[in-house]
């Protein structure tokens, strides 16, 4: 019993983690047709802004919020100055975005150093609770309800607001979008700013489990790839529903069949694709 | 047919005469420089490593004026970028363009192994500063192949039986990368602990690039007398960080790169009472170290660690050989026997010698990790000395059984 709750919980945090990551990319892949190979590197430099905050003097939270802000900005910079010239060639965007993780990688690197660091958790949440008999850390449970809150926040973003509404419209077809007079320009720029600044906030929030070290982006940027590829390209439910798939599977197959961990993390996903090429939630793309 | 004029009779003369002048110069003069290519890493992963060795080998040249053998040294650094195509390219780049004497290099035991067939066809001495894979000093020794660190499993036959007999541990667990590196670690600790009476009862092997300890540090079990923890890089950060959330129920024993100085000075309280095993570390008594490490903590404000120290011992290797053979490098041989023949008196290990496949004899030291001078630091209280790749084992024995591995030697008590 113990072993089935504390696991779980490693596995909802887990997913959490990897829906604050991948709900960001998911988010401009759906709207904008942008695969942004860029958002590992953004989570770590995400991650890098925020020790870089703290050590500054600032509280988590504070280096929490400045990091998204940050590289929110620098998202919003790189759509309105780049990724707009290439509006609908896919393959140059795409190795656009490859090129700047490179780019971010090494900036990461050249001032930051190959040192791995620690980003330490808030001091309220440093430490562990009992839970039954099974023994877990209070960060965790916070990276838990904290990504079930931002997945909240975003679903009421998209299906509640007028922004929402907007963005929606924009998902399912750009020109008609425009032509009932949504600015189509203003949103993706908005909306990659989102996107981008959710990969910061995930960095930092993802800082004190992982820890911030060089090859971070690489580590990361194939779950977020796996999430989204599972779920469903460009829907909010896919990503979550994708999140915490792959967070039990990974989980409970590096447990129970330690020896296969990486097959099982990639045989779901080659069995949902074999059925629903588009991932669980996702939808055609005309 | 030209007639000889005075003059160019005159000319002749003057220019043989000039040649002989400069041929009867002390020959140290007109010696080109002795070239030693270095591999070291500056991108990716493995960077911070790479950055390390690049301050010892700086230190060492430093510290000879750029001589070894009364002839001037010309580095060439290249980088591999941790990988192992890449490092294939440097090597060619070092030996058939450069045309270097020596390699020092490259980082990671893949690296050594993917330029280890090149080596021998060509015949280049190379001294490794980091790999450790066990067999590449042991059943597939290369000629032409020295190392300047210890093996995998060096340090931690002899943690086993510090475990086993002044610890006394009973049960343990361990937790290690699943690679290589932690594979043979772990197989040295687990030998010598279970010939001592210990028993390994669980062992853990998460993934190199694993994102999350979590769900493996909830299946440590917690009736056992301590954790033994292999994890090379950052890793060692990661783990022994995630394993304090978790409140840390059973103490860690850790092999050296788990809380190496490169990484120790990114830690915080966690690692404190951490016991590990090492051939290095910054605060050991032997003759020469105490200048070595305040020497690079006073050039480069860190202590020296695993790289550190191992480039900066690869440098005094050759250093050492380019003075037995009188600087005669040309011949490289003479140079490999001597390399091959190295013995320091002093340095980061102190005194160390080669043994007949290559690999060093040296100190090895029981650490305890504790906050001193507000800093952490590995605090020796053990030393074990002249330790052998094959610890208490004959060699011809060692040799005959499969190379350590996941599986061997294999745990016969798991599950207790």
């Amino acid at each position: 019993m113990t072993f089935w709750v504390s696991q779980s919980l490693n596995a909802l945090a887990l997913g959490g983690l990897l829906f604050m990551l991948a709900s960001g990319f998911s988010l401009i892949f759906g709207l904008m047709r942008v695969a942004n190979l860029a958002h590992g590197a953004l989570f770590m430099l995400g991650a890098y802004l925020g020790l870089a905050a703290v050590k500054a003097g600032f509280g988590f939270w504070a280096a929490a919020a400045t990091a998204a802000v940050a590289v929110g900005l620098l998202g919003g910079i790189i759509e309105r100055t780049l990724l707009r010239r290439l509006a609908g060639r896919t393959l140059p965007q795409v190795l656009l975005t490859l090129g700047l993780a490179f780019i971010i990688a090494d900036a990461c690197l050249m001032t930051w150093g190959g040192d791995p660091m620690r980003l330490p958790p808030p001091p309220e949440l440093s430490g562990a609770v009992r839970i039954g008999d099974a023994v877990f850390p209070r960060y965790r449970l916070f990276v838990i309800g904290a990504s079930a809150a931002v997945a909240l926040g975003l679903w009421l973003l998209v299906e509640r607001t007028r922004a929402g509404a907007m963005i929606r419209a924009a998902v399912d077809d750009v020109g008609m979008a425009r032509a009932i007079g949504v600015s189509a320009s203003t949103l993706f720029t908005a909306v990659f700013c989102l996107g981008t600044a959710l990969a910061g906030l995930g960095g930092v929030i993802g800082g004190p489990i992982l820890s911030v070290y060089p090859s971070l982006d690489q580590d990361m940027l194939p779950l977020a790839l796996l999430v989204v590829i599972l779920g469903g390209a460009g829907s909010l439910v896919g990503a979550f529903v994708g999140a915490y798939a792959i967070g039990f599977i990974y989980t409970f197959g590096q447990v129970l069949v330690p020896d296969l961990a990486y097959v099982i993390l990639f045989l779901p996903m080659i069995a949902v694709l074999s059925v629903a090429p588009q991932g669980l939630f996702g939808r055609r793309l005309g | 047919m030209p007639t000889l004029t005075k003059r160019t009779v005159a000319c002749s003369w003057l220019a043989a005469t000039a040649l002989s002048a400069l041929a009867a110069l002390p020959a140290a003069a007109q010696q080109p420089p002795i070239k030693v290519g270095f591999m070291t890493v500056r991108s990716g992963a493995l960077a911070a490593g790479g950055k390390q060795m690049e301050q010892g080998m700086e230190y060492c040249l430093a510290e000879r004026n750029g001589m070894m053998g009364g002839r001037k040294v010309e580095l060439i650094t290249v980088d591999t970028a941790g990988q192992p195509a890449t490092t294939k390219t440097r090597a060619q780049e070092l030996v058939e363009r450069e045309r270097v004497n020596a390699i020092i290099g490259p980082l990671a035991a893949f690296e050594a192994l993917a330029i280890d067939d090149y080596i021998r066809q060509v015949g280049v001495p190379v001294i490794s500063p980091s790999a450790a894979a066990e067999d590449l000093t042991q059943r597939k020794q290369n000629p032409w192949f020295v190392r300047a660190v210890g093996t995998s499993a060096q340090a931690n036959h002899a943690l086993g039986e510090y475990a086993a007999k002044d610890l006394k541990l009973k049960r343990v667990v361990t937790i290690g990368d699943d690679f290589a590196f932690g594979h043979e670690a772990t197989a040295g600790f687990q030998r010598a602990f279970e010939d001592n009476g210990g028993k390994v009862v669980q062992k853990l092997w998460p993934p190199l690039n694993v994102a999350d300890y979590g769900s493996y540090i909830s299946q440590i079990r917690t009736d056992v007398d301590a954790v033994y923890a292999a994890f090379a890089g950052g890793n060692g950060l990661r783990f022994l960080q995630q394993y304090a959330e978790y409140g840390a129920p059973v103490k860690v024993i850790a092999q050296m790169t788990t809380v190496d100085e490169g990484i120790l000075k990114s830690m915080g309280k966690e690692a404190v009472g951490v016991i590990s095993s090492g051939w290095y570390t910054a605060t050991q008594d032997v003759p020469g170290n105490k200048e070595f490490a305040a020497g690079i903590r006073a050039k480069y404000g860190a202590d020296p660690g695993y790289y550190t120290a191992g480039a900066y011992a690869a440098c005094a290797f050759l250093d050492a050989a380019v003075k037995a053979v009188d600087g005669k490098v040309e011949d490289k041989q003479a140079l490999m026997k001597a390399l091959r023949s190295v013995k320091l008196e002093k340095g980061p290990y102190g005194e160390v010698t080669l043994d007949e496949y290559g690999n060093p004899i040296m100190n090895v030291t029981i650490r305890k990790t504790e906050e001193k001078d507000g800093r952490l630091q590995n605090v020796v209280i053990k030393t074990y000395p002249k330790v052998t790749q094959f610890w208490i084992y004959d060699p011809k024995a060692f040799l005959a059984d499969p190379v350590y591995s996941r599986d061997y030697p294999p745990a016969k008590n798991l599950g207790q």
